[in-house]
């Protein structure tokens, strides 16, 4: 479970979001500009908010009043960023062996065999296609045995096929490894296949949330 | 042979200098790159100082420094190690001038690696020695062999203020450059020519070396 109680402000940018996530899969969803993107970075570490607490299951990782601020490394957090942002001078192995932690409970082999990305292991990334990326993106982040995922539109680079394609992925990381994930998107069928949970985001505030699939959504 | 003892000499102090200079320059080149502190602005200005300080001017204050009296010198000379007019006085003067070269190219590498990268091995748990050592210097590798083939060649033309700390002692100091200058002054062109020709094809490999280390990997034959 992850709670936030944030207040950032970027310019004339100010994101005020105060939410649980305690759902395999919660979706944070919105138009592009709500602070989507934002909040993650915050979760991750890679923001600091103005004031606020962020705490993941009983650890805080940020507390403005206590002076806690824990840098990323130490948060264990997998996140995915939109762009994927994979080494590109490092092997698709290296890439993903590069965060494993000692006393991983996962092992490569089940982490290449699910995402299906054992033939790819010996390749550059400049070789790899979008959907090959978001797997091996994936399973680097799943390889530093994350308390917690975040997915920033992992599907938006990819398109319609290969999403169709990727999706089961997702949907095994949820059910079969049980990291809990946040998942960012703008689009309503992938909350409606993936989330059990919505927040729905607009100009940096949380304007709804609930169970996928309810009428939030329309 | 006189010559080529020069030039096995210079190079030597030269290739010295550039390792002594690359953990220094690259520390500074991260921190004026990534770093936000106070006098940030005035560090960069000092390490740049010898880019624009007559080099002499440059060689008198490090005389000082490194004189058996100087503030330097005499902790030096109480660990038995003498400076001035030896090859060590060589080397320290082509580190303080080659280094800005390196720092400065350097560090234009290291603003140049995209930021995601390095946030995406913090969330990885990596510590930043981690990242530096794994993402940031080999992303910036063109611009760090570039900055050492340049604070190299630097040290290779050294002048002012190795004449200053180090005098230009035939067997013991003298090095193309100053070895160019002592026997240009007394005479001796024609040996002085053979010198330059050495200096400009030692140049040349160097940046030659360079830019096909630098090429994209794709491009290398």
């Amino acid at each position: 479970m992850i709670s936030l109680d944030v207040l950032l402000r970027q310019g004339s940018f100010t994101l005020e979001i105060r939410a649980r996530f305690d759902a395999r899969i919660t979706a944070l969803f919105g138009p592009s500009g709500a602070g989507k993107t934002t909040v993650l970075d915050t979760i991750a570490g890679l923001r600091r908010p103005s004031s606020g607490s962020i705490r993941l299951g009983s650890r805080v990782l940020y507390d403005s009043a206590a002076g806690i601020d824990l840098p990323p490394r130490h948060r264990h957090i997998g996140y995915v960023a939109q762009d994927v942002a994979l080494f590109p001078h490092m092997s698709v192995e290296r890439n993903v062996l590069y965060g494993r932690r000692a006393g991983q409970r996962l092992s490569l082999e089940t982490v290449t065999t699910m995402l299906e990305i054992a033939p790819l292991l010996g390749r550059r990334v400049p070789q790899l296609s979008g959907g090959e990326r978001q797997r091996v993106a994936l399973a680097r982040a799943l390889m530093s045995a994350p308390e917690l995922l975040l997915l920033d539109e992992p599907l938006t680079a990819v398109d319609v096929e290969r999403r169709r394609r990727i999706l089961p992925y997702l949907e095994r990381v949820r059910d079969e490894l049980r990291v809990p994930i946040i998942y960012v998107t703008h689009d309503v069928s992938e909350v409606r296949q993936l989330a059990e949970h919505v927040v729905v985001l607009e100009n940096g505030r949380v304007i709804g949330e609930g169970p996928a699939g309810t009428a939030l959504l329309s | 042979m006189e010559a080529w003892r020069i030039t096995w000499f210079t190079v030597a102090t030269a290739l010295v200098a550039t390792a002594l200079m690359l953990p220094p320059g690259l520390a500074l080149a991260w921190l004026l790159a990534r770093g936000r502190f106070r006098g940030q602005v005035l560090l960069d200005t000092i390490v740049s100082l010898p880019l624009v300080m007559p080099p002499v001017a440059t060689g008198l204050v490090l005389l000082g420094l490194f004189a058996p009296f100087g503030p330097v010198g005499r902790v030096l000379s109480r660990m038995g190690v003498d400076v001035v007019f030896t090859w060590k006085a060589v080397v320290v003067a082509m580190v303080v001038m080659g280094l800005p070269l390196l720092v400065r190219t350097a560090r234009s590498g290291i603003e140049q690696v995209d930021r995601r990268f390095e946030a995406a091995a913090a969330t990885l748990g990596a510590g930043p020695v981690r990242v530096f050592f794994t993402i940031t210097l080999p992303l910036a590798r063109p611009a760090v062999v570039a900055g050492a083939v340049l604070g190299f060649a630097r040290a290779l033309g050294e002048f002012g203020a190795t004449v200053m700390i180090a005098g230009s002692i035939p067997g013991s100091t003298r090095t193309l450059a100053v070895g160019i200058y002592s026997l240009a002054e007394t005479g001796r062109d024609r040996e002085a020519f053979v010198l330059v020709g050495i200096s400009a094809g030692i140049a040349f490999a160097a940046l030659l070396g360079a830019n096909w280390l630098i090429r994209p990997s794709g491009e290398r034959a």
